[in-house]
């Protein structure tokens, strides 16, 4: 499957990957309203962490054997047939965080503002390629079959 | 008589994901499945979510509706399977329905314990562990305008139930054996924090106290309950929670090991050739203890159903074996646990050389953090109130990794990725394909 590529010696720090994930993932789509006028509010689905010189994005890695799918309590994590992605059915989730205890690199975030639900990474499906690659500018991230 | 090549006894967790594991490997293959509950899979731990009106009865399936036609499954639900015959093969349903096997799955789960306790047949006592009891328990407490409740237990299930009733604005007390609720996955400072935020929202949890005796109110139905010291508690509704056993009688009588659970090796084969087992019903192997032990968890029955039918279907894989973990939220306070969570209450014989504990308490948010290790590999977590990227502990302990190099960012809230070694964070990322 394509899969997102992490690769840290690039990544500035610069989160711009962090604000075109939230306003993909809003209804809007539009970054004022995104972030000021809708509720509840989309979270990043991507995390850049730092520390000092060093930083990376990182985001859910669509693991092979992925740990999430079986602590899921009511199924809706589950595998895209087509892409392979890993993608929450927030409507169903009820915000147990059993995937939170689980996801070996904590990438599933809890969005607490409305209905509880885990918020995760779902390689923008629809799109060509995820708004974090589209948007790095410098590469740090890439889209590539792996 | 019905032939099949697969039988799998069960319709939950491990019998769902055994389903998929032997239809990854093995399209065509006949597979037939029993159950006594007559209703497509549900997500178990959501009956209590159903009860306090969270979750509508149709958000409750643990699968799309067309999961069976879409897994080529012929599915008898609202059939018991009453015997075992190892030796010819073969099953035999309540409505005498013979079915033989080539391959066999136990993931027939546990059973709520009930102690013997005079007055538990009046009308209003239940157990809560099925979407049946908890459809009983709706419809009693909108004919019978409950007030106040009992729950009889401070385990997962019992806070759990509390939760749902007080939502529908029904008084609960809670009555737990031990000196506090929670004991067996949490230690003393979290179940501190839970009884407080239950208090809180106007629960009481009344430890070191058992019921002796339910009695009766108007006739036939529950009015009280009396406790061992004599005090009397009025209510409407008694929920007994106390636990829940490993259902074995089946895999006893036909003769295959049991112990507490019913016995698996490392494929989760039973004793007995071609029979495997899978989920709460078994006692497989447990990383934490170090040996057998039932782990009654969804993860794990997803896991070891998983596994049971890869090796049905012929691709061996081996079990790693699980590790004890819940995910919470109470009274509004989200708390995980993970493994070992309070060295201080292992028998002599089982505590280790090389236990110490981290921690970070702070009192006045309610916030509590707490590692379990043994020679530098953590062993245990408890979390409350702050639990994102807990996962990442767990993958440490399951990975069984040294953090002397990175002790001191464990407890830091900006713990992630980052304070790991170089190394061990490129495995991870790599290990999936991917390069960091
Ligand atoms: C109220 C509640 C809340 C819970 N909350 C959580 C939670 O938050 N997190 C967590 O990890 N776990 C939780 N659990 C535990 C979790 O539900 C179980 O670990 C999980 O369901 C185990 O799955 P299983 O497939 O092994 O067995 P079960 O779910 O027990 O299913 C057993 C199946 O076998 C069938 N069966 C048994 N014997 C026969 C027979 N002789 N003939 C025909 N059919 C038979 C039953 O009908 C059933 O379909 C909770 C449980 C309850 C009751
Ligand atoms: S959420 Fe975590 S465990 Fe699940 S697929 Fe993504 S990286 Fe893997
Ligand atoms: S929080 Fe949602 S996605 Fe995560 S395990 Fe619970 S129900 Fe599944």
């Amino acid at each position: 499957m394509k899969r997102i590529v992490i690769r840290e010696e690039y990544c500035m720090g610069c989160r711009l990957c962090e604000i075109h994930c939230l306003v993909q993932h809003s209804k809007s789509k539009e970054i004022v309203k995104a972030y000021k006028g809708e509720f509840p509010k989309a979270l990043p689905r991507v995390l850049v962490e730092e520390q000092g010189y060093l930083s990376f994005a990182l985001q859910c890695r669509h693991c092979e054997d992925a740990p999430c799918l079986e602590a899921c309590m009511t199924g809706s994590l589950h595998r895209d047939a087509e892409t392979g992605a890993v993608i929450c059915d927030e409507n169903k989730c009820v915000g147990c965080w059993m995937c939170i205890m689980v996801c070996p690199l904590g990438v599933i975030a809890r969005n607490t503002e409305g209905k509880k639900a885990a918020s995760k990474c779902d390689l923008c499906a629809g799109e060509k390629m995820p708004v974090c690659v589209q948007n790095c500018p410098n590469e740090a991230i890439t889209f590539e079959e792996r | 008589m019905t032939k099949t090549k697969y039988l799998i006894i069960g319709n939950s967790t491990a019998a769902v994901n055994a389903v998929e594991a032997i239809r990854e490997k093995d399209r065509l293959g006949s597979l037939c499945l029993v159950s006594d509950e007559p209703c497509h899979t549900y997500s178990r731990p959501l009956i209590s979510y159903y009860l306090g009106n969270k979750v509508e009865e149709e958000q409750l399936f643990y699968r799309p509706s067309s999961f069976y036609y879409l897994n080529k499954v012929q599915a008898f639900l609202g059939d018991k399977v009453v015997s075992l015959d190892c030796a010819n093969k073969q099953v035999v349903l309540d409505d005498r329905t013979g079915i033989q096997y080539e391959k066999l799955l136990l993931a027939t789960g546990g059973a709520p314990f009930v102690p013997e306790m005079p007055g538990q047949n009046l009308s209003g006592v239940f157990t809560f562990t099925t979407l049946d009891d908890a459809q009983q328990v709706k419809k009693f407490i909108a004919s019978h305008q409950v007030k106040k409740a009992v729950v009889v237990g401070g385990g997962l299930i019992g806070l759990k139930v509390t939760e749902a009733l007080l939502a529908l604005d029904i008084q609960v007390t809670i009555v737990e054996l031990a000196d506090r609720i929670l004991s067996a996955t949490f230690d003393r400072t979290a179940s501190r924090i839970i009884e407080r935020a239950l208090k809180g929202i106007g629960c009481a949890c009344l430890t070191n106290s058992t019921v002796k005796e339910i009695r009766e109110g108007e006739p036939g139905r529950v009015g009280s309950v009396v406790l061992k010291d004599g005090t009397q508690v009025d209510c409407q509704l008694v929920i007994v929670a106390i636990g829940v056993r490993p259902r074995v009688d089946l895999a006893r009588e036909a003769g295959i090991s049991v112990n507490r659970g019913i016995l698996v090796d490392e494929h989760l084969k039973t004793s007995v050739d071609d029979i495997y087992a899978a989920g709460d019903a078994v006692e497989a192997y447990d990383l934490i203890a170090q040996a057998a032990r039932p782990i009654a968890i969804l993860p794990t029955a997803a896991r070891q159903g998983k596994i049971a039918g890869y090796n049905m279907a012929g691709a061996p894989k081996a079990y790693e074996g699980g590790i004890p973990m819940n995910s919470v939220e109470l009274a509004g306070v989200p708390t995980i646990s993970v493994g070992l969570t309070d060295p201080s209450t292992l028998a002599d014989g089982e505590r280790r050389n090389g236990m110490e504990v981290i921690q970070d308490y702070r009192e006045k948010d309610s916030v509590y953090k707490k590692i379990v290790l043994e020679d530098n590999r953590i062993v245990g977590i408890i979390l409350v109130n702050k639990i994102d990227r807990a996962g990442i502990y767990t993958g440490l302990i399951k990975d069984k990794i040294d953090i002397a190099s990175f002790r001191e960012y464990l407890l830091k809230d900006d713990f992630g990725l980052l304070s790991l070694p170089r190394e061990y964070r490129k495995h991870m990322v790599t290990g999936q394909g991917i390069e960091i």
